[in-house]
């Protein structure tokens, strides 16, 4: 198997860790304040947002409910237009097929795009070990190639190196260079990548572009970037492999436009993308330029047994990123304490469904529920009626720890007694009060040591919540 | 691998509660495909041709890109040389096959060559199925007079947007491309482009000019009405 294994089991100590990194917390900073700020002011000046999230939401849910039909008419439409469809069951069988693809080509040098669901299926790995030089030509994941690391977020995947640290990796990587050289302002930065990849996208007999959308009517996918390295990828190399997770297919292109009216907007906050391009078959018999053989790699790897599940909303996201860029708990800890592939609030509903929740079950709480994630979604998932039906099922499960389960034993055993609750709870409440007379707050307070480390506790301010509302009910 | 197809197939109509789709159910899913509906239209682009023209322009100067407007087809090098020398840019291009059989000569000092892109070219001069008011963004489609590499591999860009070509929204620009692809075919790629190529990798701060073109120059041409 090729595919990324996860340290999701030890989140608690990921998530310390990470509140403890002081150049992580410097970087994850440029992120609050930048794409939920654009995306308040983009939103704005569209009027009919709104309408368009429920229209996109009625798009996505009419094309799961008839998925196998429309997989079959793109495929026959792929094919019309002289491409290739491939079928992989597996992250494993989808590695083996891209790399045979790859051989067939004669390919050394093999191009790539930012794609999510080759991360998901370890395709870097898989063409690394086996021979084929692999070149990511989004910045950001060219960025973290050089370092040698996983993406942190699904659309900014370097979101967690500061512009100093890129500049050091950019030294240590790229010889031939006068050590000297300035790399203090994004600008050197951007024009050494730029200058360094210009020579691959020539030179690359393959070209991995992920997708966006695929569109039935058509048998054409579509990538929506900014940087142009993608168009650069899939134009000049003689073969160009698509790989794309089943739930990416929409039925026209009316439909994917209502969708981009959202993409862009909730995810960087742009009114749209540099570039939305539509890609159809390989080059025809006239054309000046583009690839010589046009292939699809299907992807199920689980999302057929989402299908119909409790989850199968989550097949509806777009990766946006949306959530995550507004999550409190992801702008705490960033994208890599979640161990897995996809982060965030999405993640802690996608990752328990693609690998199972004995294995991400701290995942679905890692969140306050504050619900931000989906007032944002411009798909409208319920992710946090989805992370509580995770949280149910680890309960149930035996993956929570001894600790937490007979708390909540014990919690569930009071609050079906209202009498002894009430008692119990004003109890605490005087206790907590005299504890923290004086500052209002707690430092330190029994068996909650895991809160009280990096936080303090606000002390109760009046009597319990049903003292209070007695007393102020109107009468 | 076909084994894995089916086997997809029938595990989506598992999940589903169903078996394929037949008769009436698939019919009505052609249908829908072949009258394939719009959906919400932004009513910012409820404007007449003129007031259309300028929501383009703010838009796409709004993203980056620089936008002149000149009379007819016959300016084009005049404007075209004039763009590069006010910025310094070399004064050599290479240009659609569909752009290059006019008459140059009034541009006598450009070094122009028609095709695709290569590596060293400085600059690229295409031309627009359509411009799309809603966004500023221009609509590119490949062909054998078209090639795709002139917008993405010279560090210039330059655009032909033919006046009457301004639309409101992507649907208004697709239905022109649709209309040609059910005559000539469908062209093997189509370019919804908004800007010069930018990323934000770098501590989310906006740098323009990454691996696509550093700059976009976009020429409406066409009196205004």
């Amino acid at each position: 198997m090729t595919a990324p294994e996860s340290t999701s089991r030890s989140f608690p100590d990921n998530a310390r860790a990470a509140l403890g990194d002081a150049v992580l917390q410097r970087a994850l900073g440029n992120l609050k304040l930048g794409f939920p700020v654009k995306r308040a002011e983009v939103v704005a000046d569209l009027p009919e947002f709104e309408a368009l999230r429920d229209a996109a939401k009625d798009i996505k849910n009419h094309t799961l409910a008839h998925l196998d039909a429309y997989l079959e008419i793109y495929e026959a439409n792929v094919v019309k237009s002289g491409g290739h469809v491939h079928w992989a069951r597996t992250a494993n069988e989808a590695c083996e097929t891209v790399l045979a693809i790859c051989r067939d080509a004669g390919a050394s040098v093999v191009t790539k795009g930012k794609s999510m669901v080759a991360e998901e299926i370890g395709l870097n790995a898989h063409l690394d070990n086996n021979g084929i030089e692999r070149v990511e030509t989004d910045l950001g994941e060219y960025i973290i190639q050089l370092r040698n690391e996983p993406p942190s977020h699904i659309i900014v995947p370097a979101v967690h190196v500061t512009k100093d640290q890129i500049a050091d990796t950019f030294r240590a990587a790229h010889e031939g260079l006068d050590p000297a050289r300035p790399l203090t302002e994004s600008r050197d930065i951007t024009d050494e990548a730029r200058n360094r990849l210009r020579e691959k996208y020539f030179a690359a007999e393959v070209g991995i572009t992920g997708a966006n959308f695929l569109i039935a009517e058509t048998g054409s996918s579509i990538i929506v970037t900014n940087e142009g390295n993608g168009d650069l990828t899939q134009t000049l190399a003689k073969v160009h492999i698509v790989v794309a997770s089943l739930e990416k297919m929409i039925p026209t292109m009316e439909d994917a436009f209502a969708v981009l009216r959202l993409l862009a907007r909730s995810s960087t906050g742009q009114e749209f993308s540099v570039y939305t391009t539509v890609s159809n078959g390989p080059r025809r018999p006239d054309d000046l330029d583009g690839p010589e053989a046009y292939h699809v790699v299907l992807v199920d790897n689980g999302r057929t047994a989402m299908l119909g599940s409790d989850y199968q909303d989550m097949l509806r996201c777009i990766r946006c990123a949306a959530c995550m860029n507004h999550c409190p708990v992801y702008g705490a800890v960033g994208g890599h304490a979640y161990g897995w592939v996809y982060p965030g609030p999405m993640g802690a509903v996608l990752t328990p469904s693609l690998i199972g929740i004995a294995e991400s079950g701290h995942l679905p709480h890692a969140s306050t529920f504050c619900g931000r994630c989906e007032q944002v979604c411009p798909m409208k998932i319920p992710l946090t009626s989805m992370m509580r039906r995770y949280r149910e099922q680890s309960y149930q499960s035996d993956h929570m720890g001894i600790f937490p389960r007979k708390l909540l034993g014990l919690w569930s055993y009071l609050a079906s007694r209202p009498t002894l609750y009430r008692f119990l709870t004003r109890l605490a409440v005087g206790v907590l009060r005299l504890a923290g007379s004086g500052h209002g707050v707690l430092r330190r307070m029994p068996f909650a040591d895991a809160w009280t480390r990096t936080r303090d506790f606000p002390a109760p301010e009046g009597g319990t919540f049903m003292d209070r509302y007695r007393r102020n009910r109107p009468t | 691998m076909s084994a894995g197809r089916e086997e997809i197939l029938s595990a989506i109509r598992r999940s589903l509660g169903r078996g394929p789709l037949t008769g009436p159910e698939l019919e009505s899913l052609e249908a829908r495909l072949a009258a394939h509906p719009r959906h919400i239209i932004p009513s910012r682009v409820d404007l007449d041709a003129g007031r259309l023209a300028n929501l383009f322009i703010s838009k796409a100067r709004g993203v980056s890109a620089s936008v002149d407007e000149i009379g007819s087809m016959g300016e084009v090098p005049a404007a075209v040389a004039a763009y590069l020398a006010r910025e310094n840019l070399p004064a050599r291009l290479v240009a659609a096959p569909a752009l290059a059989p006019m008459d140059w000569s009034a541009a006598p000092m450009l070094e122009v060559r028609s095709g695709a892109a290569r590596e060293t070219d400085d600059v690229g001069l295409a031309v627009a199925e359509a411009g799309v008011a809603e966004t500023g963004t221009l609509v590119l489609a490949s062909g054998p007079d078209t090639p795709t590499t002139l917008n993405f591999v010279p560090p210039t860009h330059i655009v032909v947007l033919p006046r009457d070509r301004i639309v409101g929204s992507y649907e208004e620009a697709w239905d022109g491309v649709r209309d040609r692809a059910s005559r000539t075919g469908q062209p093997r790629a189509a370019n919804f482009i908004t800007g010069p190529s930018r990323t934000g990798d770098i501590e989310q701060k906006i740098e323009i000019g990454v691996h696509g073109p550093l700059r976009l120059h976009i020429l409406i041409v066409g009196e205004a009405p």
